[in-house]
């Protein structure tokens, strides 16, 4: 099949970037996205022209490293999809695509498609964690967890930290993202002990990267691509006012 | 090259608790003076660097990726196994031991597997008391399912997601020793040479991959959690990024490298779908717990398979092997599917492909049960394939999944290069000639969480590395080096790119040195791939600039790596004249089944680099097998 590509090309965050025009030959149907962006990258090295940049790696859909904006929307159109498992027979013959890095401003252009998504290492190093040494747990068995809390807590721990959610949202919020951790943790009897520095530390942190506010648009729940429930974030939301009005002493730890 | 496997004296069980208490210990106050550094940050590498990091040891760690989250730990889907007995099924360490010796054809260390099936059991507690959400029954406790090669229910699980949660586990360790500041964390970081001052590792040379900067680092001692290297085969079920690099550069200075020819190839992977294919996608193996394997009974029977009647089927693996039936090891699965594509009974469009079908699971439990235990796998089959597995049976065929091969290491998993620690996949050690399911995520978290960590100190305290600088003469060479080398990728300026002679090496790799070897087929593996690193050497084209983001650039770096590599696999499964595990030699065969040979082959084969060019030495660590007997591995 023949398509049209119109692809974002910024050598690096200083310089500006525009919009390319390609027209890749031979398109399969069975072929995933990237490998179309492989094969389009294989002629244009035949060229002599720079590829183009973009990041990936399991290329199964959970590693969270592909991370393209395909005609406006993060993932492209598959719902539940990342753009490493969407496949060409999703497009028709002379369909235009226009393919963008993520915009926000706490994701920084590195070059072409690819983003510095650092800022979500950072939230994560300010709670995203049971303070658990090795060698001191107990017996697995030793404290039974409901069969539904264990669920309920996976669906959030599924978070692949892709930063889908922040590319859709209108504000640039990652409180999808944060939410998934906090959430996870706090359904768990593990992570009661620091559960509110946990949600003050992560949020703070969040702020900080210059990720904007949740308005409950739901662009982010949409756009996910292990779909990723909001309900997560009411319950973040919850977790941070309590800690804040009721205790303020976590405030203090939760910067350290 | 001296293999000393430094196995403690004493019965089998109690040699690790005896070891704990003979290596000499750092005190806490004095841990802070040491430094280390850990490349590859997935289960092996994020556990080591925050456990050790925990100990009080300066810790600065380097991945590829932008993050250690996205390490290819993170991929593995069905499990971790672990000598629980939750189920009360007879399980034991001496079971989940006896097993992986047996999976590996005898041809792993008796101690070192002993060890890993004693800490498996820790793993899960540290994992569960980190907030891994395992699955779990209604009574709250934790659930288990079984994996091949074993007859017990012993592999936790996170629905098919196993990996990414214990590696998120890792990941949250490693995190919080980020922000305490006991882990300096480097990703887009990749290492291309191992420094050695005095006989011992004292640090690495990287190139920042946004940047392109060629940065020294030294510490005292180096951890090598850089995984395997079944991307020599072009397609596997590794990241497109996973690479050799790391392993083969410290096989070039002086590392052993063990069994290179030992790979994995996974029975059950969604077939190659056209010449563009970049990667292979796996299966789980777990879904042979409910999954029936067949092929039609008829060459070329091309009728849609509802069309097939049932004894019109082939349902190989339970006729062959009734006591594991669909649960039989990867390696023998493999092979059986072969045989049925060889023999024309292959299914799909290109005839590679046999059939794992639910249609009896779906009628026993009830299509919600099974989209509860495997929703996200078949949801991953359908959007690959187009196709329903809930309505029609998935079509699976073997690919390159795991390489048990890798950098040779004593019993405190320390390379031929003092120093030099090897962990993960990267090392050799635990699964000889087959790696059985789950035990990847179980060898790569012991590893990482309970024995380097352990071990690491004894050598601090033991060879007491004498003070050293990054502006050492060694230092400044191997930065040299690494520099000529990149400028050399530049300015070749050939016709082909990179990816185009790393698919010609797959090509040969998989063609010769895969599923079935013979020894024709790979001296004339050797010759092709000489020629096709002259050609490579003469012919690359890399564009783009040394400075910057280069992925053309980092690529051709890797494949360059393959290149050799490829040939050093080929000549161990060249002088390796017997079939055991995943190295299957046509020659050594009965009835169809890998024929060992313990009078010649019962060892651990090291190769010594000796040169550019110049065909390495070959060395042999014995093994003895003091508890068990070396038997005929069967599972009929």
């Amino acid at each position: 099949m023949k398509i049209k590509l119109h692809v974002w090309r910024q050598k690096n965050a200083k310089s500006p970037g525009k919009m390319e025009t390609y027209s890749p030959s031979d398109v399969n149907p069975n072929m995933s996205f990237l490998e179309m962006l492989d094969v389009l990258n294989e002629d244009l090295i035949k060229k002599g022209e720079d590829a183009i940049s973009f990041d990936h790696d399991c290329r199964e859909g959970i590693c969270g490293s592909c991370s393209m904006v395909i005609n406006g929307r993060p993932h492209g159109p598959s719902k539940g999809t990342t753009a490493c498992q969407l496949h060409m027979r999703s497009f028709k013959e002379g369909d235009e695509l226009f393919i963008e890095p993520w915009r926000a401003g706490a994701f920084p252009v590195v070059k072409d498609l690819i983003v510095d998504r650092t800022p979500f290492d950072r939230i994560m190093a300010k709670g995203g964690f049971v303070s658990v040494n090795t060698g001191s747990a107990q017996d697995a068995n030793a404290l039974p967890i409901s069969k539904d809390l264990a669920d309920k807590s996976f669906e959030a721990a599924a978070c692949i930290g892709c930063g889908a959610c922040v590319a859709a949202c209108k504000n640039s919020s990652a409180m999808l993202f944060v939410s998934a951790k906090v959430s996870q943790l706090a359904l768990l009897p593990q992570g009661q002990p620091e559960r509110m520095r946990r949600a003050l530390g992560m949020l703070r942190q969040h702020d900080e990267e210059g990720f904007g506010a949740c308005t409950n648009t739901k662009a982010c729940e949409a756009a996910c691509p292990k779909e990723i429930s909001i309900e997560n974030i009411a319950r973040l939301n919850r977790d941070f006012m309590k800690a804040t009005l009721f205790y303020p002493e976590h405030e203090s730890s939760a910067n350290e | 090259m001296k293999l000393e496997s430094k196995v403690p004296s004493g019965p089998l069980a109690e040699k690790w608790s005896k070891h704990k208490f003979d290596v000499k210990l750092i005190n806490p106050a004095n841990k802070r003076k040491y430094s280390v550094i850990v490349v590859g940050t997935g289960l092996a590498g994020a556990s080591a660097a925050a456990t050790m990091a925990e100990l009080g040891y300066k810790v600065t760690a380097f991945c590829y990726q932008d993050s250690p989250r996205r390490a290819h730990s993170i991929a593995a889907q069905g499990g971790i196994n672990a000598a629980k007995n939750y189920q009360g099924d007879g399980d034991s360490v001496h079971r989940l031991f006896y097993d992986t010796i047996k999976g590996g054809d005898f041809r792993a260390r008796e101690a070192n597997v002993y060890r890993l099936a004693q800490v498996s059991t820790d793993i899960i507690d540290q994992s569960v008391a980190q907030g891994v959400p395992f699955a779990r029954d209604y009574g709250g406790l934790l659930a288990n399912r079984s994996f091949g090669g074993s007859q017990v229910s012993r592999t936790f699980y996170a629905r098919g997601q196993t990996g990414q949660q214990l590696l998120l586990g890792a990941y949250s360790a490693l995190s919080r020793q980020i922000g305490m500041g006991t882990v300096e964390m480097h990703g887009k970081t990749e290492m291309l040479d191992l420094v050695i001052v005095n006989g011992k590792a004292r640090g690495i040379i990287t190139r920042n991959l946004e940047t392109g900067e060629i940065k020294r680092w030294a510490a005292d001692a180096v951890v090598l959690a850089t995984g395997g290297y079944g991307n020599v085969f072009y397609l596997s079920t590794n990241a497109i990024g996973c690479n050799v690099t790391a392993t083969y550069r410290a096989y070039k200075k002086g590392a052993g490298f063990a069994n290179p020819c030992f790979t994995q190839i996974h029975p059950t992977c969604i077939p190659v779908s056209g010449d563009h294919q970049s990667k292979l996608t796996l299966m789980s193996e777990s879904l042979r717990n409910d999954g029936r394997v067949w092929a039609p009974k008829k060459k070329g029977d091309k009728r849609p398979p509802a069309d097939i009647p049932e004894e019109e089927r082939d349902y190989f693996l339970e006729v062959k092997y009734p006591s594991y039936g669909n649960l039989a090891p990867r390696d023998i699965a493999s092979r059986a599917a072969k045989e049925a594509c060889d023999d024309g009974r292959g299914v799909g469009e290109s005839g590679l492909g046999v059939y794992l079908d639910f249609a009896d699971a779906i009628k026993r439990l009830g299509e919600d049960k099974v989209r509860e235990r495997y929703g996200n796998l078949f949801d991953m089959y359908q959007k690959i394939t187009d196709e329903n597995p809930y309505k029609m049976p998935m079509r699976i065929y073997p690919a390159v999944h795991y390489t048990m091969g890798g950098l040779w290491v004593d019993y405190n998993l320390m390379s031929t290069i003092s120093g030099l620690h090897v962990i993960g996949e990267a090392n050799f050690s635990d699964h000889g000639s087959n790696r059985l399911g789950a035990s990847a995520l179980m060898q790569g978290l012991a590893d990482g969480y309970f024995v380097l960590p352990n071990t690491i100190g004894n050598y601090f305290a033991t060879a007491k590395p004498e003070k050293t600088s990054i502006d050492a003469p060694e230092f400044i060479q191997a930065e040299n080096e690494v520099k000529e080398r990149i400028q050399k990728f530049m300015s070749i300026n050939g016709t082909k790119t990179p990816a185009e002679f790393h698919k010609e090496l797959g090509h040969i790799m998989w063609e010769k040195c895969g599923m079935a070897r013979d020894k024709a087929g790979l001296e004339s593996a050797i010759s092709k791939i000489q020629a096709l690193k002259k050609d490579f050497w003469s012919n690359l084209k890399v564009t783009g600039t040394a400075e910057g983001l280069n992925q053309t650039l980092e690529r051709a770096g890797r494949v360059a790596d393959f290149l050799e590599f490829g040939e050093l696999m080929c000549r161990d499964a060249l002088i390796r004249e017997e079939s055991c595990g995943g190295h299957f030699r046509v020659e050594h065969q009965e009835e169809g089944e890998a024929k060992r040979d313990d009078a010649n082959f019962c060892h651990v084969a090291v190769w010594e680099y000796q040169g550019e060019d110049k065909v390495p030495l070959r060395h042999k660590e014995e093994l003895t097998f003091e508890t068990l007997q070396l038997s005929t591995r069967s599972y009929k």
